[in-house]
């Protein structure tokens, strides 16, 4: 990936995500959130994950926030009216966040492997040489993880059957 | 300029702040809920990231990493459903969506 599209991807990204963070109002906050995750889907493209970044686009911009939108149209959400910041929550995330972001660079600057450029791909191997990202996650998908692959299977099933409890009048 | 596994560290990181700063600071829980899912997508970010860093013998992207990435994927999408549920019930009963209105269980 060229190095400015990665920054503008990057750049859209983190201030959609600001944006999400600094919004009052929650379908302005949902939609950036969506501006988020498509940056974030280029981004998975530029690293060759094409899989991950369809994944990204039709699971997180499309199924999930969908949901959030419903949900917010359903509780018939209006922009939040202006309460008193807690200056101590001010503080707190502001400091913890500086925090990590600081130590971030500090462990960043001295991690000797982060200074070298992505090696590049061998594709002499592949059909047509070229990257059939599919095949391969699925490859790895059904053999090595093939057991975490049919629990997650269970997870969903859980899920569904408790919001289905949970959205119930009165729970017995 | 090429880019490094440094950069996408640097913005993988700089999200995961962004969405702890939204945990912290907002007192909506459904935008408490979406810096949340911001914090998942960021490690996912940092996990592509080094897949297609730490190439395997074959030369091609490690796509246990990946493999990871579609779990959680699958996984948010799974506490998504059963967290909006949460908060509509919360709703129902209580007709706020406000952290600080919620303190029945506060000691």
């Amino acid at each position: 990936m060229s190095p400015i599209l990665f920054w503008l991807f990057a750049l859209l990204m983190l201030v959609a995500g600001g944006a999400v963070v600094v919004n009052r109002n929650p379908v302005a906050s949902a939609m950036c959130l969506v501006v988020c995750f498509l940056g974030l889907a280029a981004l998975f493209v530029g690293l060759d994950a094409y899989f991950i970044g369809v994944i990204q686009v039709l699971v997180y911009a499309g199924a999930v926030m969908v949901l959030f939108l419903f949900i917010i149209m359903l509780l018939d959400l209006k922009a939040e009216r202006r309460r008193k910041l807690n200056s101590l929550a001010l503080a707190g995330g502001g400091l913890v966040s500086l925090a990590f972001v600081a130590q971030l660079a500090l462990v960043l600057r001295r991690y000797p492997d982060g200074h070298r450029p992505f090696p590049a791909l061998d594709l002499a191997n592949l059909p047509n040489h070229r990257l059939d990202d599919v095949r391969l996650v699925g490859e790895a998908l059904f053999s090595i993880h093939n057991l975490p692959f049919q629990v997650v299977g269970v997870l969903i099933l859980v899920a569904t059957i408790g919001v289905v409890l949970l959205s119930k009048r009165e729970l017995k | 300029m090429t880019l490094t596994l440094n950069d996408y560290l640097l913005v993988s990181g700089l999200l995961f702040a962004l969405g702890f700063a939204g945990v912290m600071l907002r007192r909506n829980i459904l935008i408490i809920f979406m810096s949340l899912e911001m914090m998942l997508n960021a490690a996912n970010l940092s996990l592509v990231a080094f897949s297609r860093f730490n190439l395997g013998a074959n030369g091609l992207p490690n796509y246990n990493a990946q493999v990871l990435v579609f779990f959680t994927i699958t996984v948010a999408a799974a506490e998504v459903a059963v967290g909006l549920a949460i908060i509509v019930a919360l709703y129902r009963s209580r007709q706020t969506t406000h952290v600080e209105d919620i303190n029945s269980l506060k000691f």
